[in-house]
């Protein structure tokens, strides 16, 4: 099976800052990839520039065949790539139903009630269907995430972007949303995920990438990198965070 | 003074006043709105995101110019003063466009009081609501942006679909109060001869020489409109904010019936 994007050399700098360099990466359809690292290692970088809401100064991201860097309007591929927030993002002035729908209608040019029917299914699936006439500010932390994961899926993206997705959940919120996860990854969806939910990374990914100082230091499978890691690095970092 | 003057002044010349007190609802209601809407115009330029390419970074730099003297001119002069300005100004302005150019666009610049002032007042009000609505864009969460963004969204559509609606949230009570303090202010109109409350009420003071018991009456009249102003902006605030709860469906997908609150 194809990649769905190929990243290749990419770098990123902010002023005389380096966060990113020389990155290599590539997801294959399907696949579930989790990027671990400490903190400024460049891990969420790395994600916000798979989806350009940072644009990498450097270097290609091959989509269909195409180095998106080169187009001009990134919105078109932005619609096919989406992304999990950290603090959730849900629109403030919309319901949950709105939430999954609004992007659907203006981007999609889905009509409304196709729209409906797809963004009452992906929240059936996140099990927030009951909700669909509740305000963001009305959920609690593990719900407003469960809803933001449906809206992704509603715009029928390529793959799935997670930044951090339960980094800022109680928790006893953190259960349900890596359940929902965890789901989605057993259902074929592709996924890129970058977390400090280590048990649940070794669980769920086909694949591993250690991050460090802007570089890939190590990837491979889970048994692989947790149980017989190559680098120092990547044992130093893992003997931390998994005691 | 008695009070035999007020309701005298009243009985005879209630219809003006009404007029006057009409006009000056009008004027200052559509100046609010224009500016408002002006103001929101202003808002989704100033924070359109820089493009890097030459052309149109180049455009947007001249229209933020533009925008930028336009704010500082109309909120660093008093309105009285452009009043008289624009009245006065528009028919010389387009005389000698006509002399330099060849054409006034068929407009000489004479125009009616009335719709000078409506320019006025919002072109005024517009100034401020620059401000409001860049405040009230900022005030809201980097984050509703951002997954507007990686939705594919363009600076257009996450104004009009995320943006915009959180912000008119956001800036309701200051524009309450710019259309509080627009009722007051196009009583400097009378300048250009708008026949507005204060004006109409100057008529009946100088044909009755009852100075203090006329413009009372203007008093009363102003003060009942900006507290009703008050109470209609205070309405929509409440409606705005909603319900800390919410109704779950239940097992059938039903919402049920709110019961008696």
């Amino acid at each position: 099976m194809g990649n769905v994007i190929d990243i290749q050399h990419l770098s990123k700098s902010f002023g005389s800052h380096e966060v990113l360099k020389d990155i290599n990466f590539s997801v294959e359809k399907g696949e579930v990839v989790t990027v671990i690292g400490s903190s400024g290692s460049g891990k969420s970088t790395l994600l916000r520039c798979i989806n350009l809401l940072e644009i990498p100064s450097g270097g290609e991201i091959i989509y269909h065949g195409e180095n998106i860097l080169q187009k001009k309007n990134l919105n078109d591929y932005r619609k096919h790539m989406g992304m999990v927030f950290q603090q959730f993002n849900l629109f403030n002035n919309w319901d949950v139903l709105n939430n999954c729908t609004v992007g659907q209608k203006k981007i999609l040019k889905r009509s409304k009630a196709e729209a409906e029917e797809i963004a009452l299914n992906y929240l059936k699936v996140v099990g927030m269907d009951r909700y669909v006439k509740a305000r963001p500010h009305q959920l609690s932390g593990g719900q407003k995430q469960r809803v933001a994961i449906a809206r992704a899926l509603s715009m029928s993206p390529d793959a799935l972007l997670f930044d951090e997705p339960t980094s800022a959940l109680d928790p006893e919120m953190v259960g349900e949303v890596l359940r929902v996860m965890k789901e989605l990854a057993q259902s074929g969806l592709t996924m890129i995920i970058v977390t400090h939910e280590m048990e649940f990374a070794r669980e769920i990914s086909d694949r591993i990438v250690f991050m460090d100082k802007g570089l890939i230091v190590e990837e491979g499978s889970p048994d692989e990198l947790f149980n017989n890691p190559k680098h120092e690095r990547t044992k130093a970092f893992l003997q931390r965070a998994l005691k | 003074m008695s009070l035999d003057w007020f309701i005298t002044i009243i009985t005879n010349n209630w219809p003006m006043l009404l007029r006057g007190a009409w006009m000056t609802l009008v004027i200052s209601t559509l100046g609010t709105l224009i500016g408002a809407l002006i103001g929101l115009i202003i808002g989704v330029i100033n924070t359109t995101p820089k493009a890097q390419k030459g052309g149109q970074k180049t455009f947007l730099a001249i229209v933020n110019g533009l925008l930028r003297v336009y704010v500082e001119f109309f909120r660093g002069t008093p309105m009285i003063v452009q009043a008289m300005v624009i009245f006065y100004g528009t028919p010389l302005i387009m005389q000698w466009l006509k002399a330099t150019i060849g054409t006034d666009f068929g407009f000489n610049g004479d125009m009616n009081a009335t719709f000078a002032a409506v320019v006025i007042v919002s072109l005024n009000t517009g100034a401020y609501m620059a401000e409001i609505v860049r405040g009230g864009i900022i005030s809201v969460d980097k984050g509703q942006f951002e997954a507007a963004r990686a939705m594919g969204m363009n600076h257009w559509t996450t104004m009009t679909s995320v943006v915009l609606p959180q912000v008119l949230r956001n800036i309701l009570p200051a524009t309450g109060n710019q259309y509080i303090m627009n009722i007051k202010d196009t009583s400097v109109l009378n300048v250009i001869t708008v026949n507005e409350l204060f004006f109409q009420t100057k008529t009946i003071a100088g044909a009755n020489f009852r100075y203090f018991e006329s413009f009372f009456i203007a008093c009363i009249i102003y003060l009942i409109m900006t507290l009703t102003a008050t109470q209609v902006l205070r309405f929509f605030e409440r409606r705005l904010e909603g319900k800390a709860n919410y109704q779950m469906l239940d097992e059938a997908g039903i919402m049920r019936p709110k019961s008696r609150e």
